[in-house]
């Protein structure tokens, strides 16, 4: 997997595109137990890159997006993002949860132009509620702006969830295992969903999962984490050609790429 | 069956597997009691209670000043009636009486509203605050009226403050309770979106937390009633416990009866309005109902 290979393909892009987010040398010990959950995490998000972290529970996964969030802040190291150091959130760092996490009493468009309601104010956010439908319409819900999250499915509340995230334009997407509560058929057609919608808007985007199908088919770059302290294992560079279909899963290089992954974290598991 | 379909069938049939074209659907059967239908069972019910009534009572079982019959019941209840519907001295009792309530409801809500949001939201109120509260809350609150009325004195002041206090900790441990109810995820949220505390406590908390609230609210809603008579018990006055405190020294048990069949009319009032309310807020949330009522 050398890197000449990802350029061989149609999508090629420029050979180095600038760093979006940075962190280096981070750690995080929580005081209450003295525990270490990241110990020299090092990492580079470039422009319209998708990198995954892969890893069992327990391995610092979601405390590293937290951080990466502003969420929760580092016990030592760096966190820049697009040049300015992260020390809280931020409107340019779009989140997407394990859930969808829409307000019941908000129609889906209410809650798409929630994140601009909270900084901005109600007259803001009915400036944006054309943005938000056409960002309905980018995801296939068009005609879902006046409905209530109760009526809408677990992947079509994952979609709205989706445009809430965009609708600020943020310069990097940080994804809390964003499907994993949904099943394996609908998982596999939001994949598919969220890969056409970040190379469209040649989104730079950070997904933390357990699945290694669901890091592969998505990711240029694979974080492999390890527990005791978490730290990165393993960097794997994916060389598969965009747009990836799900087809892919099925050729060797596919299952070679899993099952590598796969040894190194049962490899852990066993120890 | 089309005979297409019926030839598949027959077909099917070649490897020894009889079809003989019957479908086998069965039906399932709720047991009886489930059968009955809501109008039905209400008025069975009524009947078998007042039926009963009626034996007791006609058998001399029960002295009549212990228990009346039900026809002795149901003429002091049109006299109560027509006494209230002309205007006579039980429509000014049961008027204070519900202001008594009202104003008791008033306070409760808002008293316990204020402490269940300092309580669910700073972390003073959860360490300071609520054990104070929760002490408090484990007396017997009946035993303050005597307090009430040397603070207070005989009018309606003091029921007011007995009702009250009563009805406040439902509301303030359901409205802390809401606030408690947010998910880790809708806080990540409403922090990643930069929302200050404020916002957080309005646009998510609190109406995450409604349900909870109306709850507290239902609740409180049954409280302030028992206060209130409590009090008009004890501390005298111009109310409806007034007047069933004396009715029930004279020994006029049929009173007594009827008096509190039109406050359980007053205390249904207040809880269906609240009912009323939670639908009418709560538009989200459809659960939380039994017998379409509660």
């Amino acid at each position: 997997m050398t890197d000449q290979s990802l350029h061989d393909t149609a999508t090629a892009k420029p050979a180095v595109e600038r760093p979006v987010f940075q962190i280096s040398r981070l750690s995080k010990i929580y005081q209450r137990n003295r525990f270490t959950a990241l110990s020299d995490v090092n990492l580079t998000l470039r422009k319209g890159e998708f990198a995954s972290v892969i890893g069992s529970s327990g391995c610092g996964k979601s405390t590293l997006l937290k951080i990466m969030a502003g969420l929760m802040p580092p016990s030592s190291g760096r966190v820049v993002l697009d040049g300015r150091p992260v020390m809280g959130p931020r409107e340019d760092i779009g989140m997407m949860f394990q859930q969808a996490t829409l307000l019941p009493w908000k129609t889906a468009l209410e809650n798409i132009v929630l994140p601009i309601e909270i900084r901005e104010g109600k007259a803001a956010a009915r400036r944006y509620r054309d943005r938000a439908q056409d960002l309905l319409d980018l995801v296939g819900l068009a005609r879902a702006a006046d409905v209530y999250p109760s009526e809408l499915s677990g992947g079509m509340a994952q979609r709205v969830s989706i445009c809430r995230m965009l609708i600020s334009d943020p310069s990097v997407l940080l994804l809390d295992e964003p499907f994993s509560a949904l099943d394996e058929l609908t998982r596999d057609f939001m994949n598919m969903e969220l890969q056409r919608i970040c190379m469209e808007r040649r989104a730079t985007a950070f997904l933390v999962t357990h699945s290694i199908p669901e890091a592969v088919i998505l990711s240029d770059k694979i974080y492999v984490m390890q527990s005791n302290p978490g730290h990165v294992a393993e960097v794997i560079d994916i060389d598969l050609p965009r747009p990836r279909t799900l087809e892919m899963i099925n050729t060797a290089k596919f299952g070679a790429i899993v099952g590598h992954i796969r040894g190194k974290l049962e490899k852990e598991a066993k120890a | 069956m089309s005979t297409q379909a019926k030839m598949q069938t027959r077909a099917a049939s070649a490897d020894g597997f009889q079809d003989d074209g019957a479908d086998t659907v069965w039906i399932e059967q709720d047991p009886f009691i489930d059968r009955i239908p809501r109008w039905v069972a209400m008025l069975g019910l009524f009947v078998a209670i007042v039926g009963l009534w009626q034996v007791v009572t006609a058998l001399d079982i029960v002295s009549p000043i212990v228990l009346p019959s039900p026809a002795e019941t149901w003429a002091d209840i049109l006299f109560v009636g027509n006494n209230l519907l002309t205007g006579g001295h039980m429509l000014d009792a049961l008027i204070t009486t519900s202001l008594t309530v009202l104003y008791g409801f008033a306070i409760a809500v808002a008293l316990g509203f204020s402490l269940g949001v300092l309580v669910g939201e700073t972390k003073f109120g959860e360490r300071a605050v609520m054990p104070y509260l929760v002490a408090i809350d484990t007396m017997p609150k009946v035993a303050f009226a005597p307090l009430f009325i040397a603070w207070l004195g005989f009018g309606i002041s003091s029921k007011v403050a007995l009702a009250a206090f009563i009805a406040t900790f439902p509301v303030v441990v359901s409205t802390a309770a809401g606030l408690y109810a947010v998910s880790e995820n809708e806080r990540f949220l409403f922090k990643s979106m930069g929302a200050s505390r404020l916002q957080t406590l309005v646009r998510l908390k609190l109406p995450i937390g409604l349900p909870y609230f109306f709850t507290g609210l239902k609740i409180a809603s049954v409280g302030v009633m028992a206060g209130a008579i409590t009090g008009e018990f004890l501390g005298g006055g111009e109310g409806f416990g007034a007047l069933i405190r004396i009715s029930a020294s004279q020994l006029n048990t049929p009173r007594v009866f009827s008096l509190i069949i039109y406050l359980s009319f007053l205390g249904l009032a207040l809880y269906l309005t609240v009912v009323w309310l939670q639908a009418r807020l709560i538009f989200w949330n459809k659960t939380d109902k039994i017998g379409g009522i509660a």
